[in-house]
C-alpha cells in the first residue's frame, strides 16, 4: 500500500525498516522512527475518530501531547488493550493495531453524526445537567447511554501480562524537556557537578530542535543535540530518560515521571536476556530543584469549522514535513497572527507542494520569514483571516475574509480558496501545566500574549516555558537556569559554549483568538475552542449569557479544559472568549487550574509491583506454615493473617465454617484447645516511673501489682473513650510487659510515646516493641494443666502457679515464659517462646496432646468463646464513644488515683456521665436458632412510624455450641437498666427479630472455670 | 526479683530454629546465584539483636568497655568492631541497635547491665524478633531505588550509615557497612513479603541467594 | 507529598515515614479534675484552622519515632521550620518572616517538664 503523503527524502524516519500496522481494521505500512500519527498521515488517513459530543468526523491536529482529537484504543489482544492513546505520542511498531475509540458503526459512517448536524440546538452547553438530571433514579441508565454514544475508550477484562515499577529518584536538578533550554540547563547543571535528571516525553531528545529550520554553528541542529546528548550520556552525574512525561508536580518538588519502556516495541514488553522486563515505570523524583523547559504549545485559531480534517496547527504541519517526511495534504492556506507560523508554508512549499495563500490578520507584516515566503512568490492576504472551512470529512475550501478585530466583524468580501489543508496559528502558550500543578497562578504577560508560570521557591522555567522564543535567546536561557539550579545546589558554576545562531527578525504577532464570521457565533459555523470536549466558542456565549461569569463555572458548565486534554490547546483561547464577551481583560477572567496528570498514565505504572500477591505486606506468625499445611482458613486482622477456623474433613467432607467453629468450641470447653496469639501487640516497658506511666495510661490502679502477677487494663483517650485493651504483666518492680489487641499494637506504642515526650518527659521510662521476638501460644481447655505438666519444668500447681500469674521455665526444651491469663473463660496458659523456637513447641504441644483431644483453633472460636464470657474486643464492642462505665466496667476504673489519669476527667463531663448512653449488654434472641446480624439497628417499638428512634446496635453475634443457641452483645440505650425487657431488631428484608436484654456474661459468671 | 527481669530466651540445647526466611525459602524457593546474577541476597540468620535506650553519653562508657567500639552519637551512624561481626547503630537519639554473633546477647546484655549500674536505661532483646539481610552486586543499588523510599546514592548513603525507612508497604532498618554491601534488618512477620518483594523487583537482574 | 526536616534525625525525608498528630502546643491543663467542663471541652475538641500559619505536631514514625513541631504555611504548604519539642517556633503568625533574635537565649518551655 503507497504512503502518498510520504516525501522521497528527509525526516528522522527510518525508510529502509518497513513496519505494518492496522487502524480500525485496514492495514497499512509505515516506517521506524514514525507515530502512529504520523504514519497514519502519511497514508492518507483523514478521520481519525468521531467527536465527543457531536460524533463530528475528526482528524489528526498536532504532532505531540496537545492532540486533541487522535485518541486511540490500541490492543490487538483483549489483555493489551490501552485506552486514551495519543497517536501523535505512539511510535509505530510492526503489528501495532489501533482504533478509534467513538464512532458507530465506523468512523466513516457514524448515525450519531445526525445529532452532530442538527447540532447545537440539540445538545447545548450544560446539555448533560439539563437533560439527565431528572428523574436521578435513571442516571445509570443515561450513564451507560452516553458512554457508549461518547466513546472514551475500555479498559482490558483480562489481565495485564505485563509487569511495572517504580523507582524512587533523588536529584539536585530535574530538568523536564530535552528541547534547545533544557538540553543547555541540563549542560550547565551536568558540567557543575550536580545530580541531574532529564526527563523527555518524546520519543527522541531535542524538542524544537529536531525540526528546526535554523543552524546551529552553521550545521543542521539535530548534530549540535546529538553532541549535547553524548556528552550528557557520558557523565556518571545525569540520568537522560526519553519516552517519559512528568506528569504530576507535587509538594516540595515532588515529581511523577511516567516512562514507557517497551510501549515504542511491542503491544507487551518484549523479552530482555530471556528475562521479562517491565513495561513502563513510574519515577519517583525528589528533586531539589526543577528547570521547567516544557516549551510552548501552538494555538490554533477559532473558526467556522475549524474541526474538519485537514485543519492543522501550523508547527504540527512543519514537524511532519521535517521530522517524519510527511506532508499532510496538496493545496495548503495557512492563517496566521505571527511570523513563526510561516515556516509551515515553506517547509510545505519546500516539499513540493501547493502553498494557494497565507492569510495574515495583521496589516503589514514584515518580518525575515515573511519576507523569505513574499520571496518564493506565496501570495499573501493581508489583514485577513480563515474564516470558515469548507468541507465534510476533509477540507475543501477555505473562506478567507478581511477582518476587523476591533469590531469584531468581517470587514470585507469573502474569497474561497480552492485547498485540502488549512493550517492555523494564534501564536504560543507556554506550557504551565506543572508550575500549575504547585498552585502557584500563572501570570498573563501581555507582550507574548500568554500565561507564564508563576514559579515557587526552587523552580525555574526556561524558554518556551516562560515566553522565550527565539532560538539563540532559547538556549541561553536554558544555560542561565541550570546554571542558576546548580549554584543554589551549592556547585560552582560551569561554562557553556552556545552554538551561533543566526538572529532572526521577527514582526510582532497580533492578538487573535476568535475569528469574526459574518453570521453571529450562535448562528454561524461551529468554532471549535475545545475540540476534545466538543466546546464551540458559541458554548461559551451561551454559558456567559446564562450568568456565568466566573471561569471555573464556565469551565464546567461547558466542559472545556476536561478530561485528559487538560485544556492544552482550548483554554487560553476559551479564556479570551469569555473575557471579550464579558468585557473584561485576560487576565481579570483569570484561568482555570490545569491537574495532574498532564497527559494519561496507565494504571499499572501508578501501581507498579504493589499489586497480585505484593498488594499489601501479609504478616505471618511463626507457625503460619503450620497452620496452612493443617487447612486453616484465614482472616485478616490488619496486616496479619490470622488461622480464623481449621475445618476437617469428615467423611470425604469439609466441614463449613459452622461445622468447624461448634467442634473447636468444644474442644476448648470439654477438653483443650491452642491459639496462636503470637500477634497481639507486645510492648517491654523499663525504669523506675513505668509503674507511674501506667497508672497514668490506663484507667485501673497498678501501684500494687507485684512482680509474678498479670493485670488487665482499659486504655482510653483524654475525651474518656476506650480505645485499646490488654494484660500487663510486671516482671521486675522497673520492668512490664504489655499487651495490646492485634490492631492496636503499633498505635499503642506511638500513644505511649507521645505521652512520654510531649507530657512527661520526666519520667524515667523506655518503651520498645517485641512484638516479632515472641511467639505467643494460648492452651487453653480443661485438660490444659495436664498437657503441659507433660513438658514444663515449671510448678503448675494452682496454688503455686494461680490465675494471673506468670512463670518463666522451660517448654518443650525452650526457655519460655508462661501466663495464666484467659481469654477463653477456661483454665489457659499463654506461652511465650521466642520466635525462632515457636514451630518446635507449637510440634511438641500437639505429640503430646492427641491424647488429650488437643485441637487447634482460630479466631473465629476465640470470638465465640470470649463473646460468651462477655469480654469485650476493643474496636468491636467499642468505636470511640464508649466509656468503661458504658462497658459496664467499673470494676477497671481506678477513680481515686493520685494522677488524673488519661479519659478520667472526661467522665465526669455532663454527656460522658449520662446515664442513658448506649451500655454493653447481652441479648438472648427470642429464637434461639435466630443469630442475629452484627451491626443490626435496634428500636424499643417495632411499630413506632418510619423512621424510628434507633437505641443501639448489635456489636457481636455467634451461635453458641455450649448454650446452643445464638446470642449477641450490643451496645443499648440505658441497657444496664433495662435487664429482662425486649428489644426488637428489624431488619432490611422486613423480619423483626426479637430479643431479650440480658447480662453480658453467658457463662460462668464467676468465673470459676478459668480458676482452678 | 530484682527491678528488671532479663531473660536468656536462647537456649544451647538441641531444638530445632527456624529463622524468619525459612517458610518463604520453602513457599518461594530460593534461586541459586549464576553468573549472571548481578544481585544476590543472603540472610544472616540468628544473630543477637539488643535494643539499646539510654542517654548516650551513659551508654557510650559502657559500651566502649564491653564491645570495645564507640556508641555512634551522630545520627545514622553506624559503627562495627574490627572483624565487623558487632556493629552498634543509630536508631534515634535515645536508641541504639546492636547486633553481635548469635548466643553472645545474653551475657552482653548482663555486662551492660552491670557497667551501666544505676543509671537509667533500657535493654530488650529483639534476637527473635528480626532477621538480617544482605544484598550484594552491581544492582543491589539500583533493586533499593526500587525498594525504598531514602536516597541510596553513595554521595547521600556512605559506607557507615543505617536509617529506618520505608520499604515498599512496609519498614527497614537499612545499613551500608561496607563498599559492597547493603544490610536490611527486617521484622520477622514482614520478612516473607520482604522476601517475595525483593525475588520479583530482583528478576530484573537475575537475582540469586545465598544459602 | 512533604518533605520533612526531621529535627532529631538531622536531615529531610519523605512524609511516608511520618505522622501528623494535629495541632502543636496543646498542653494538658495540669490539674484536669480543677478545670471547668467548658475548659477541658476546649482542651479536647477545639482546634484553630488558620489560612497561613500553623503549628502541627508530627511524630517521625517510621524512623527515630520521635515527636516534633512543623510550622507550615496551610496555602503554600511551605514548611517554614521544624523544632524539637519544648522549643518555640521561630515563624508565627505575627511574626510571618521570623521572631527577631532574642540573642540565642531561648524562650523557656511553656511549663516545667512540658514540652508540648
Amino acid at each position: 500500500m503507497s504512503q502518498l503523503n510520504r516525501l522521497a527524502r528527509g525526516g528522522r524516519i527510518d525508510r529502509s525498516r518497513r513496519l505494518s500496522f492496522t487502524f480500525n481494521g485496514k492495514r497499512y505500512q509505515g516506517h521506524a522512527g514514525d507515530t502512529l500519527a504520523s504514519a497514519l498521515l502519511a497514508n492518507g488517513v483523514d478521520i481519525v475518530n468521531r467527536s465527543f459530543k457531536y460524533s463530528r468526523p475528526r482528524g489528526i491536529v498536532a504532532a505531540g501531547a496537545e492532540e486533541p482529537n487522535a485518541v486511540v484504543q490500541l490492543g490487538k489482544t483483549e489483555a493489551g488493550q490501552v485506552p486514551n492513546v495519543r497517536a501523535t505520542q505512539q511510535a509505530l511498531f510492526d503489528g501495532l493495531e489501533a482504533r478509534s475509540t467513538n464512532g458507530w458503526p465506523n468512523v466513516q459512517r457514524d448515525l450519531m453524526s445526525l445529532v452532530g448536524k442538527l447540532g447545537g440546538q440539540f445538545m447545548p452547553p450544560g446539555f448533560y445537567y439539563k437533560t439527565f438530571m431528572a428523574p436521578a433514579s435513571l442516571w445509570m441508565t443515561y450513564e451507560k447511554y452516553i458512554r457508549k454514544s461518547a466513546g472514551l475508550g475500555r479498559s482490558p477484562m483480562e489481565n495485564d501480562p505485563d509487569i511495572y515499577d517504580h523507582l524512587h529518584q533523588h536529584c539536585d536538578v530535574l530538568v523536564i524537556g530535552a528541547g534547545p533550554a533544557g538540553l543547555t540547563a541540563a549542560l550547565a547543571a551536568a558540567r557543575s557537578g550536580a545530580r541531574v535528571i532529564l526527563v523527555d516525553e518524546q520519543e527522541e531528545m531535542g524538542g524544537s530542535l529536531l525540526d528546526t529550520r535554523e543552524l546551529l554553528d552553521d550545521k543542521p541542529a539535530d548534530q549540535w543535540v546529538t553532541e549535547a546528548l553524548k556528552e550528557l550520556a557520558g557523565l556518571d552525574n545525569v540520568t537522560l530518560l526519553p519516552r517519559t512525561t512528568a506528569n504530576g508536580y507535587h509538594d516540595h518538588h515532588f515529581v511523577t515521571l511516567h516512562e514507557r519502556r517497551t510501549e515504542h516495541l511491542a503491544e507487551t514488553a518484549p523479552l530482555k536476556d530471556g528475562r521479562r522486563q517491565v513495561r513502563s515505570r513510574m519515577h519517583r523524583v525528589r528533586a531539589g530543584r526543577v528547570v521547567l523547559a516544557t516549551g510552548a504549545h501552538e494555538r490554533p485559531l477559532v473558526y467556522g469549522n475549524n474541526d474538519v480534517p485537514g485543519n492543522l496547527l501550523a508547527g504540527a504541519v512543519s514537524t511532519y514535513v521535517r521530522r517524519y517526511g510527511v506532508v499532510p495534504g496538496k493545496r495548503l492556506v495557512l492563517s496566521t497572527s505571527n511570523d513563526h507560523a510561516y515556516r509551515a508554508a515553506l517547509d510545505w512549499l519546500e516539499s513540493g507542494r501547493e502553498v494557494v495563500a497565507i492569510a495574515d490578520v495583521r496589516a503589514n507584516p514584515d518580518g525575515e520569514l515573511v519576507e523569505q515566503a513574499r520571496a518564493q512568490g506565496i501570495r499573501i492576504i493581508e489583514g485577513a483571516a480563515v474564516i470558515e472551512a469548507k468541507g465534510d470529512s476533509r477540507v475543501s475550501g477555505a473562506r478567507v475574509a478581511k477582518v476587523d478585530l476591533d469590531g469584531f466583524r468581517v470587514a470585507g468580501a469573502v474569497e474561497t480558496l480552492d485547498c485540502d489543508t488549512i493550517a492555523s496559528s494564534g501564536g504560543y502558550s507556554p506550557v504551565i501545566h506543572l508550575a500549575s500543578h504547585t498552585g502557584a497562578r500563572p501570570t498573563w504577560r501581555d507582550d507574548i500574549l500568554g500565561f507564564v508560570p508563576t514559579l515557587v521557591k526552587g523552580v525555574s522555567a526556561a524558554g518556551g516555558a516562560q515566553g522565550v522564543y527565539a532560538t539563540a535567546e532559547v538556549l541561553a536561557d536554558g544555560v542561565e537556569a541550570g546554571r542558576q539550579a546548580a549554584t543554589e545546589a551549592g556547585l560552582p558554576a560551569a561554562s557553556v559554549s552556545l552554538p551561533r545562531v543566526a538572529a532572526r527578525r521577527d514582526g510582532t504577532a497580533c492578538a487573535l483568538y476568535q475569528v469574526p464570521h459574518e453570521k453571529p457565533t450562535l448562528r454561524g459555523p461551529k468554532q471549535f475552542v475545545d475540540l476534545q470536549n466538543d466546546v464551540t466558542a458559541a458554548g461559551i456565549e451561551v454559558a456567559t449569557r446564562e450568568g456565568f461569569e466566573s471561569i471555573e463555572h464556565v469551565k464546567r458548565y461547558t466542559a472545556m479544559g476536561f478530561g485528559t486534554d487538560q485544556g492544552k490547546l482550548g483554554n487560553i483561547n476559551g479564556m479570551a472568549i469569555a473575557a471579550r464577551l464579558l468585557g473584561r481583560s485576560i487576565p481579570e477572567v483569570g484561568t482555570t487550574v490545569f491537574r495532574p496528570n498532564y497527559t494519561p498514565v496507565t494504571f499499572g505504572a501508578i501501581v507498579g509491583r504493589h499489586c497480585r500477591e505484593l498488594f499489601d505486606p501479609e504478616r505471618y506468625t511463626a507457625m503460619h506454615q503450620w497452620h496452612v499445611e493443617h487447612g486453616a482458613e484465614f482472616e485478616e486482622v490488619g496486616q496479619w493473617k490470622r488461622p480464623w477456623y481449621f475445618p476437617r474433613q469428615v467423611n470425604g467432607k469439609t466441614e463449613t465454617m459452622h461445622e468447624a467453629v461448634a467442634r473447636e468450641c468444644r474442644a476448648v470447653r470439654e477438653a483443650v484447645g491452642i491459639l496462636d496469639a503470637s500477634t497481639l501487640g507486645k510492648i517491654d516497658i523499663q525504669g523506675p516511673d513505668a509503674r507511674e506511666f501506667l497508672g497514668r495510661v490506663y484507667t485501673n490502679k497498678w501501684a500494687q501489682l507485684a512482680p509474678g502477677r498479670v493485670r488487665y487494663g482499659l486504655m482510653c483517650k483524654d475525651d474518656g473513650m476506650v480505645f485499646d485493651d490488654g494484660t500487663t504483666s510486671c516482671l521486675g518492680a522497673n520492668h512490664f510487659l504489655m499487651t495490646t489487641t492485634t490492631g492496636g499494637a503499633a498505635g499503642v506504642l506511638e500513644w505511649l510515646e507521645l505521652w512520654h515526650q510531649t507530657e512527661w518527659p520526666e519520667l524515667d521510662v523506655y518503651f520498645t516493641s517485641v512484638t516479632d521476638h515472641w511467639a505467643t501460644m494460648t492452651v487453653t481447655g480443661p485438660e490444659a494443666r495436664k498437657l503441659m505438666a507433660e513438658i514444663t519444668d515449671i510448678d503448675l500447681d494452682k496454688e503455686a502457679f494461680k490465675f494471673m500469674d506468670w512463670r518463666e521455665g522451660t517448654v518443650a526444651g525452650v526457655p519460655a515464659r508462661v501466663f495464666r491469663i484467659s481469654f477463653t473463660g477456661e483454665l489457659a496458659y499463654e506461652i511465650n517462646v521466642q520466635a525462632n523456637y515457636a514451630l518446635h513447641v507449637w510440634e511438641t504441644l500437639f505429640a503430646h496432646g492427641d491424647k488429650y483431644g488437643l485441637t487447634p483453633y482460630g479466631t473465629e472460636t476465640m470470638h465465640v468463646l470470649r463473646a460468651e464470657k462477655g469480654f469485650i474486643i476493643a474496636g468491636q464492642e467499642t468505636d470511640g464513644s464508649v466509656t468503661p462505665e458504658d462497658l459496664g466496667m467499673h470494676w477497671a476504673v481506678g477513680y481515686d488515683k493520685p494522677f488524673s489519669w488519661i479519659g478520667q476527667r472526661a467522665l465526669t463531663r455532663p454527656d460522658t456521665a449520662r446515664t442513658d448512653r448506649k451500655q454493653l449488654v447481652g441479648l438472648k434472641p427470642r429464637d434461639a436458632k435466630v443469630v442475629l446480624e452484627e451491626g443490626a439497628q435496634i428500636v424499643f417499638d417495632p411499630n413506632h412510624a418510619i423512621p424510628m428512634p434507633m437505641v443501639g446496635h448489635v456489636t457481636s453475634s455467634y451461635y453458641s455450641p455450649t448454650l446452643d443457641s445464638g446470642f449477641a452483645l450490643a451496645v443499648v440505650k440505658g441497657g444496664q437498666q433495662k435487664m429482662g425487657e425486649t428489644v426488637y431488631l428489624p431488619m432490611a428484608d422486613g423480619q423483626v427479630h426479637e430479643a431479650e436484654i440480658v447480662s453480658p456474661i453467658f457463662l460462668d459468671p464467676k468465673g470459676e472455670r478459668q480458676n482452678v | 526479683m530484682s527491678n528488671v527481669a532479663t531473660f536468656d530466651t536462647r537456649t544451647e540445647a538441641k531444638i530445632p530454629v527456624e529463622s524468619p526466611l525459612a517458610y518463604s525459602y520453602r513457599r518461594s524457593g530460593a534461586p541459586a546465584p549464576t553468573g549472571k546474577s548481578r544481585v544476590v541476597l543472603r540472610e544472616r540468620p540468628f544473630l543477637g539483636h539488643l535494643i539499646l535506650r539510654g542517654g548516650a553519653i551513659v551508654l557510650d562508657e559502657a559500651v566502649r568497655e564491653v564491645l570495645g567500639v564507640s556508641l555512634p552519637g551522630e545520627p545514622q551512624g553506624l559503627v562495627q568492631d574490627a572483624d565487623g561481626e558487632r556493629s552498634v547503630q543509630w536508631l534515634s537519639p535515645d536508641e541504639w541497635l546492636v547486633i553481635v554473633p548469635g548466643g553472645e546477647e545474653f551475657t552482653l546484655e548482663n555486662r551492660l547491665r552491670e557497667a551501666l549500674g544505676d543509671a537509667h536505661f533500657a535493654i530488650s532483646n529483639a534476637s527473635g524478633g528480626q532477621t538480617l539481610v544482605e544484598l550484594e552486586g552491581e544492582a543491589a543499588r539500583e533493586l533499593l531505588m526500587k525498594s525504598v523510599i531514602y536516597d541510596v546514592h553513595p554521595s547521600q548513603f556512605p559506607v557507615g550509615k543505617g536509617v529506618t525507612t520505608v520499604f515498599a508497604k512496609t519498614t527497614v532498618i537499612l545499613r551500608r557497612p561496607d563498599e559492597l554491601r547493603w544490610e536490611l534488618v527486617v521484622r520477622r512477620s514482614f520478612a516473607d513479603y520482604t522476601y517475595r518483594w525483593l525475588l520479583d523487583a530482583g528478576d530484573e537482574y537475575g537475582i540469586g541467594v545465598k544459602g | 507529598m512533604f518533605y520533612i526536616h526531621c529535627p532529631y534525625c538531622g536531615e529531610l525525608r519523605e512524609e511516608e515515614e511520618f505522622h501528623p498528630k494535629g495541632q502543636a502546643h496543646i498542653a494538658r491543663p495540669e490539674d484536669p479534675e480543677s478545670c471547668s467542663d467548658e475548659e477541658w471541652g476546649d482542651y479536647l475538641f477545639f482546634r484553630d484552622n488558620p489560612r497561613g500559619i500553623h503549628h502541627e505536631l508530627w511524630v517521625h514514625a517510621v524512623g527515630c519515632r520521635k515527636f516534633f513541631n512543623i510550622t507550615r504555611h496551610t496555602v503554600t504548604y511551605e514548611i517554614l521550620e521544624t523544632y524539637k519539642m519544648g522549643e518555640q517556633p521561630r515563624f508565627t503568625a505575627e511574626h510571618p518572616e521570623g521572631r527577631p533574635s532574642q540573642d540565642g537565649v531561648e524562650p523557656a518551655p511553656l511549663r516545667e517538664g512540658v514540652r508540648a
